[in-house]
């Protein structure tokens, strides 16, 4: 008999969805001067709601409110003080955690079952874990009473928007900064729900503003000179624009970029896990993620077999309705993505890899994309070299350890790498010669607050998460040692 | 096909090898695919044909020291009609008990029109399987002699642990070769003493070699026993083994199994890990005793829309 | 009478001191405009050779024991002790100062070779860290080398500005290649000299004497170079430099003095989770 599961949807009733978004700048909700642009539910292609395309001047008022935060209330605050503003977010966020996972759910297309287990509680332990920081920054390791930049510009992406604001907005305020916030176009409704938490915190005005926007509000964000430092997770195109775009100016950056990791499987891995680890690694958020396994480097010796329970194993994700609680493989979060999606496996085919879909029935409103994977894949190959950011996987294969760190280590890229094996000298000696910042032996996709995350190379700079997370919102006091009269 | 057998002599060192060939099972990894399926939410109709599904695969269990012929006779009463008030649900998979209660077992199911219902008996001086190869083949002799058709037999664990392998392996052949056509056996790992998912997968690989016409988890006399991650590691080898054979062996999970909820987390492993075909009582069993009213009120539940009580369902 | 046999200056690449592959030299003078030497006028061709020799040096030396890389900066503190007495007059000679000042500033760049051989073996254990995550997992963080690390010398000092940005880059293992003050790039040479006599790998430092106007971009856009130190750069051309450098997005970093913090800002974290169970 086939075990078919009924719909099992989640109750839409718990969010309240108002029809347009205005600005939330300095504690306020107000008119921007950019006009409206719709927000959707990308597995439905319905409209949502109305957001406010935030212009330069609603940058320069936001910008202004969280000096004036910053300058007044914020920096003269007792850290202890700050760091409980911290804990209460975090507590609302948990007291609120269905309507976020629905709210985002709706406007992003990821199955509930990961806003629910993964994105939500996430966002939360974030900020329980930062606020603990708040008032012990001192053993933060960067020098004796560490001061903060002042005022932070932040710009988020889509694949995670509630916590990749918390990934920005929890490290900046536990250090002492404030903070203007930009949420990925596609993506803004729960950092606009975010401003409600912030209110029900009792949080001072212009702590955190959020304006919402597309490219254009990012660049006027970097380009403001009342902006210290920016931290911005997206492609690394943009990141170079940012490098550039500070380069003659006093501004630091956070950059978490793109990624092209390579997933080891030695054939000594315990294969049933690998293949969920692979499984894992790029179908995770629809692949919509800059550390997914997305290069999956096979020993020849057990190339077959992982194939064989690799593609057994696609057949089984469940794709389709976002709010369904059993889904696990939702919608592609916009058109301009599934485009990209496309584009880039219609030139795997061309260049000679095979493709293979899961058996899938996609629906047929929205933007959707079957688990795919390319074997016959060689480095050359763009989708070898270039991030699809989609629920798709490059199988290459390699015969020796040292042939496999040679072709995981052949990228620009240098985020995030997977291996698998049971012996464990041989995953500290691959684990050593990876160059990537996050090195998932026997796991993949594992997030944490208190583990560090950020890549080498092109993948970005600095760290997020962990004591080493908070290096970058704090400026060092640390003295040069023949300062401190050490000779 | 090839036959698992071909690679190993039945020796000690030769089961060694062929045993050290399997891949590893990574703990924290199974488990957290064993807790993600347990997230699936089976609603309406597939929770009605789930719990359907799962009182037929009940093997009614009782296996007490304070066993009587009046108790044995009342569960097969229950295996036959779950819910006296209710004729549209399944009777139970099998009846299990132990050894000098099998021919009253029987005897009570043909004459109450349960005579498709199998009896299944523990042998092999069952739970702790600590005895000589006689005992454990005069304890078998006697239940199937008694008219069961199905036997449960112990693994020699301690014979595992210290490696001897051959010992185990030929231990089930012995038994194997005394069920032949008679009856199915089933072979019961006991998991909670085996501790590691790496032996329960080695062990299930010995029993389905050794000819084994089910892996079972555990007697029910040891914690832990039938979790979700240890059922997955079962179903795996299953898997792997029907891959390399073109023979499908059958998983009981027996052990800790109370609530509905349980039982429907074990079919969704099955599903997902060894597809449908598995989902039949001729390749899934659950071994327990309290699971079936609980199955019977949530049953009523969604038949009425309002929650059962206790009070409506026979007692064991 | 018995005439002084001079020294030719020339660069230091891959362990070697060829002369530029353009063969140009500059005319280095004393402050008073006294002659002193040629000195091999580094091209973006050089340059390229450099990167080449630092990356093919990065592997073994950023895989060498901590132990064994503090063991070799010493060994390169000892050797410098030994020539105290040419650095000196080098100093004297290109900065136009006393003795005095030249012995401090020789004895400032000793110390500083015996401060970071310290820090090889230390580094890690202070900036690494283990995680205490939520759940059955082991996870750690470890800075380790960023790769190759290309400088320009402080232009203020001849020597101690060259060892403040050669020192921490190589401490935790990258290989570097360095820009020498353009005026005073004498004691450079000799510092080479002394890296080459030092158990250093070859290629681990790479020194380059020449324009730093002409060399600087060649060295921001270079795409194999992980990072920069722009302590030297002239602060003018940092926003071109940076500039360039967001091309392969390098690290760059402008320092005064030395510090721990030196040698983390060209090291990468590196964060590894395993599980635990049995």
């Amino acid at each position: 008999m086939e075990f078919t599961y009924a719909a099992a949807p989640e109750s839409r009733s718990v969010v309240d969805i108002a029809p347009s978004y205005k600005l939330f700048i300095n504690g306020d909700w107000v008119a921007g001067k950019g006009g409206t642009f719709p927000t959707i539910n990308p597995a439905t292609e319905e409209v949502l709601s109305k957001i406010t395309q935030g212009s330069a001047s609603d940058i320069d008022r936001a910008v202004k409110a969280a000096r004036n935060a910053y300058t007044k209330i914020w920096s003269k605050l007792p850290a202890k003080e700050r760091g409980k503003y911290l804990f209460r977010i975090a507590r609302i966020l948990q007291e609120r955690a269905r309507e976020f996972a629905v709210l985002e759910t709706l406007n992003n297309g990821k199955p509930i079952r990961e806003s629910r287990d993964v994105d939500i509680p996430l966002a939360a332990a974030h900020f329980f874990y930062h606020a603990g920081w708040a008032d012990k920054l001192d053993y933060a390791g960067v020098g004796k009473s560490p001061k903060p930049y002042g005022v932070v510009g932040q710009i988020i992406p889509w694949n995670f928007p509630l916590l990749m604001l918390a990934w920005k907005i929890a490290p900046a305020l536990a250090t002492g900064n404030t903070v203007v916030l930009k949420p990925a176009e596609t993506t803004p409704l729960t950092a606009l729900l975010f401003a409600e938490v912030c209110q029900q915190a009792d949080l001072p005005d212009g702590v955190v503003n959020i304006v919402t926007g597309d490219g254009r509000t990012g660049a006027a964000l970097v380009n403001h000179p009342g902006i210290d430092k920016i931290a911005f997770t997206g492609s690394t195109e943009v990141g170079k624009i940012i490098a550039r775009a500070i380069a003659g100016t006093e501004k630091k950056a956070t950059l978490e970029l793109g990624g092209k990791a390579a997933n080891i499987i030695y054939d000594d891995a315990a294969i049933d896990q690998a293949v969920e680890g692979i499984i894992n690694g790029i179908f995770f958020n629809q692949g919509h993620v800059c550390c997914a396994g997305s290069r999956l480097l096979v020993q020849e010796s057990v190339y077959g077999t992982v194939l064989d329970k690799l593609q057994e194993r696609m057949a089984k994700i469940r794709v389709g309705d976002p709010m369904d609680k059993n889904t696990d493989l939702g919608a592609i979060n916009s058109a301009a993505q599934l485009a990209k999606i496309k584009e880039l496996t219609s030139a795997g085919d061309s260049e000679g890899a095979t493709r293979w879909s899961s058996p899938c029935e996609l629906p047929e409103k929205g933007f959707w994309f079957a688990p795919t994977i390319f074997t016959g894949v060689t480095e050359s190959h763009r989708i070898a070299r270039e991030e699809i950011f989609g629920p798709v996987l490059s199988v290459l294969t390699f015969r020796t350890p040292a042939e496999a760190i040679e072709k995981a280590n052949a990228t620009p890229y240098g985020l995030s790498a997977g291996i698998w094996s049971e012996k464990s000298s041989k995953i500290l000696w691959t684990a050593q010669n990876l160059r990537a910042g996050v090195i998932w032996s026997n796991t993949f996709n594992k997030f944490d607050p208190a583990s560090p995350f950020g890549g080498y190379k092109e993948s970005g700079w600095g760290r997020e998460g962990g004591r080493h997370g908070l290096h970058g919102y704090l400026l060092t006091t640390q003295k040069s040692h023949s300062q401190k009269g050490g000779k | 096909m090839t036959s698992v057998l071909e690679h190993t002599d039945g020796t000690d060192s030769g089961l060694k090898r062929f045993l050290a060939t399997l891949s590893g099972v990574d703990k924290v990894g199974v488990e957290a695919r064993a807790a993600m399926l347990g997230t699936r939410s089976i609603k309406t109709t597939s929770k009605a044909w789930a719990i359907d599904t799962a009182i037929s695969m009940v093997d009614l269990t009782t296996l007490e020291g304070a066993d009587t012929p009046g108790k044995v006779r009342a569960l097969c009463e229950k295996a036959i009609r779950p819910d006296p008030t209710d004729s549209t649900v399944p009777s139970v998979g099998a009846v299990c008990v132990y050894n000098d209660l099998v021919k009253i077992a029987r005897t009570h199911l043909d004459d109450n029109n349960g005579a498709r219902i199998p009896v299944a008996a523990v042998t092999t001086a069952f739970p702790s399987g600590r005895a000589t190869m006689a005992v454990k083949i005069r304890d078998t002799h006697d239940a199937l002699d008694a008219g069961a058709t199905e036997i449960d037999m112990v693994i020699d664990r301690g014979a595992f642990l210290a490696g001897r392998y051959g010992e185990v392996f030929e231990e089930i052949r012995a038994i194997k070769a005394i069920c032949k056509d008679r009856a199915h056996l089933k072979v019961i790992l006991e998991t909670g003493e085996l501790v590691t998912y790496d032996n329960v997968k080695k062990a299930s690989f010995l029993a389905m070699m050794a000819g084994a016409d089910f892996i079972k988890t555990s007697t029910g006399k040891v914690t832990p026993a039938a979790t979700p991650p240890v059922v997955l590691t079962m179903l795996e080898a299953v898997r792997d083994y029907y891959e390399m054979t073109g023979i499908r062996i059958g998983v009981k999970a027996a052990g800790g199994i109370r609530t509905t909820k349980d039982a429907i987390k074990q079919l969704v492993l099955v599903n997902e890990t060894v597809g449908s075909e598995w989902l039949s009582p001729t390749l899934f069993r659950i071994g327990a005793s309290a699971l079936l009213n609980d199955l019977l009120l949530q049953r009523m539940k969604m038949r009425t829309g309002h929650y059962a009580s206790a009070n409506y369902v026979t007692v064991d | 009478m018995r005439l002084d046999v001079k020294k030719t200056y020339k660069l230091f690449i891959g362990g070697q001191f060829p002369r530029s592959e353009s063969g140009r030299s500059y005319e280095i003078t004393s402050p008073k405009g006294v002659f002193l030497a040629n000195a091999a006028q580094a091209s973006r061709k050089d340059l390229r050779d450099a990167v080449t020799a630092a990356r093919s040096a990065f592997s073994n030396w950023s895989q060498a024991t901590a132990f064994n890389r503090g063991q070799i900066l010493y060994r390169i503190a000892e050797i410098m002790e030994g020539r105290r007495d040419q650095f000196i007059a080098e100093i004297v000679a290109c900065e136009g100062v006393n003795t005095k000042k030249a012995s401090e500033q020789v004895d400032a760049a000793i110390d500083l070779w015996v401060w970071y051989a310290g820090w090889c073996d230390k580094y890690i254990s202070v900036a690494g860290s283990q995680n205490p995550i939520a759940g059955p997992f082991y996870n750690f963080t470890t800075p380790e080398a960023l790769g190759v690390i290309g400088a320009i010398a402080d232009q203020k000092s001849s020597l101690v500005g060259l060892v403040q940005s050669i020192a921490p880059i190589i401490t935790s293992g990258n290989s570097a290649l360095i820009i020498a003050n353009e005026k005073s790039p004498l004691s450079a040479i000799t510092l080479s000299e002394v890296l080459a006599t030092s158990d250093l790998h070859a290629g681990v430092v790479n020194i380059l004497t020449g324009k730093v106007a002409e060399l600087a971009p060649w060295m921001a856009s270079h795409m194999d170079i992980d990072g920069i130190d722009l302590s030297g750069a002239p602060r003018k051309s940092a926003t071109e430099l940076k500039t360039l450098a967001a091309d392969n997005l390098k690290r760059c970093h402008h320092f005064t003095g030395e510090s721990l913090e030196r040698i983390l800002a060209f090291t990468e974290s590196k964060t590894v989770w395993h599980p635990i169970g049995v």
